[in-house]
């Protein structure tokens, strides 16, 4: 399939990027979802402006008491990082499920925020970790907190004119405990639902779905009701999940499926984080 | 049009691209290097796998000027020099690991970067490595063996040399 045309070009700087952009242009970085989507002639811009090498995007690393992971980075950076391993093992484990090895050596985390996939599996883990998306612009920087920045179906907080640059973490308290379970589509490995949890020390939690609704969503619900992590406790939360959505239905999993399988990996993801 | 440079089997190219041309098509269509598969044509199936700068990648989901100033392995290049075939091939011809053969190069292109970092691998995690990696004539038992044997010949290979 080939696309129809257009202009490309490679700034090295983020600022250099930020002249470039302007409404006939998109931002490509690991392209895994922009190149599929020209291919199709979903999207016709006139011009890309790759940002994959820009060197100041890249990276992993530790700011204060904050894990900061810069957009370009790819899944599979993220993957084998051991300050990850160390501080978000939700997102080494969560990054090993990112569709197959080929894929996560290019697709990065700032790509997959932007496009907001319905069933893309960062932004669950983003909001469960509570991240915060720095992005930006001409006129400077600003920064969107992951609980804003989904706003519906493949929409975000993010304004034309802007770029994700990095993507900043608290970094968990020692004893945090965190998990994603994915119910993974086999041949595109979308997830059909995705819950990532997070249990602090003191037994609160942040639960966060993706593949459930037309967007992520953090489930306040489920949070509130974990109480003291008994069972009893668990299984009231679970059967809160996702109340009052609504769902996303395809061939893969009608509503009633997706409840029920929303439901089925909230019990998982929490159960995983007893201690 | 853009201008691209890029090495490839160890040889260095330059030419004036359509910033739309995907990478497979500049290596099947103006490298002549057919031996990189275009299947599905939408990076699931992982026919059109190729090593850039060392990594594992679907050429058919890549642009050519993406991969401007990178190095690429195509199965063109992948046996080591003084040698007709790369271990993984040799293991794909004497565990029948091909049937139609159209999956046969992406399998090994994947295989071989799993194989770079993870010599010693359970079946576990060769059915793991290969999850980017369709074959229609659902062969993945022999596929999986011919993987296994070449880690084992890699590591006696390894051991001679050594």
């Amino acid at each position: 399939m080939i696309s129809y045309e257009f202009d490309y070009t490679r700034p090295d700087t983020v600022e250099a990027a930020l002249d470039l952009l302007d409404d006939d242009s998109k931002i490509l970085a690991g392209g895994h979802s922009l190149i599929p989507a020209l291919k199709l002639r979903l999207s016709a811009p006139g011009k890309l402006i790759d940002i994959a090498r820009i060197p100041s995007l890249k990276g992993i690393k530790m700011d204060g008491n904050e894990l900061v992971i810069g957009a370009a980075a790819t899944h599979s950076d993220i993957l084998e990082s051991d300050l990850i391993k160390q501080h978000l093992p939700m997102f080494a484990e969560g990054a090993a499920l990112i569709g197959d090895p080929m894929i996560r050596h290019k697709g990065t985390l700032g790509g997959s925020l932007a496009h907001a996939d319905p069933s893309a599996d960062w932004p669950a883990m983003v909001l469960a970790a509570e991240g915060t998306v720095v992005v930006q612009s001409k006129t400077g920087t600003r920064s969107i907190s992951s609980d804003d920045f989904f706003t519906g179906f493949y929409s975000t907080a993010l304004e034309s004119g802007e770029i994700i640059t990095e993507i900043r973490f608290p970094i968990p308290a020692e004893g945090t405990k965190m998990t994603y379970q994915k119910f993974v589509q086999p041949a595109s490995r979308f997830a059909i639902v995705g819950c990532a949890a997070l249990r602090h020390p003191d037994g609160t939690a942040r639960v966060a779905f993706t593949g459930v609704a037309d967007a992520p969503f953090r489930d306040t619900a489920v949070e509130n009701a974990v109480g003291d992590w008994s069972e009893e406790a668990l299984e009231a939360a679970v059967a809160l999940t996702a109340q009052g959505m609504e769902f996303n239905v395809d061939h893969y999993a009608s509503e009633t499926y997706r409840h029920h399988l929303a439901r089925v990996y909230c019990r998982k993801a929490l159960k995983a984080l007893l201690y | 049009m853009a201008k691209i440079t890029v090495k490839v089997n160890g040889k260095v190219y330059s030419h004036e691209v359509e910033p739309r041309l995907l990478l497979a098509h500049y290596l099947r269509e103006v490298l002549s290097l057919t031996g990189t598969h275009i299947g599905c044509d939408t990076s699931s199936c992982g026919s059109c796998t190729i090593h850039l700068d060392g990594q594992s990648v679907k050429s058919c989901s890549m642009l050519a000027v993406q991969a401007d100033g990178c190095e690429i392995t195509t199965i063109e290049g992948l046996a080591p020099s003084g040698s007709e075939l790369h271990p993984l091939q040799e293991g794909f011809k004497e565990c029948h690991g091909l049937q139609c053969g159209f999956c046969t190069t992406g399998m090994i292109m994947s295989a071989a970067d799993f194989l770079q970092s993870n010599p010693d691998p359970s079946e576990e995690q060769i059915r793991h490595a290969l999850e980017g990696n369709f074959c229609r004539c659902t062969g993945y038992h022999n596929i999986v063996k011919s993987v296994q044997w070449a880690a084992q010949k890699m590591k006696e290979d390894k051991a001679v040399t050594a």
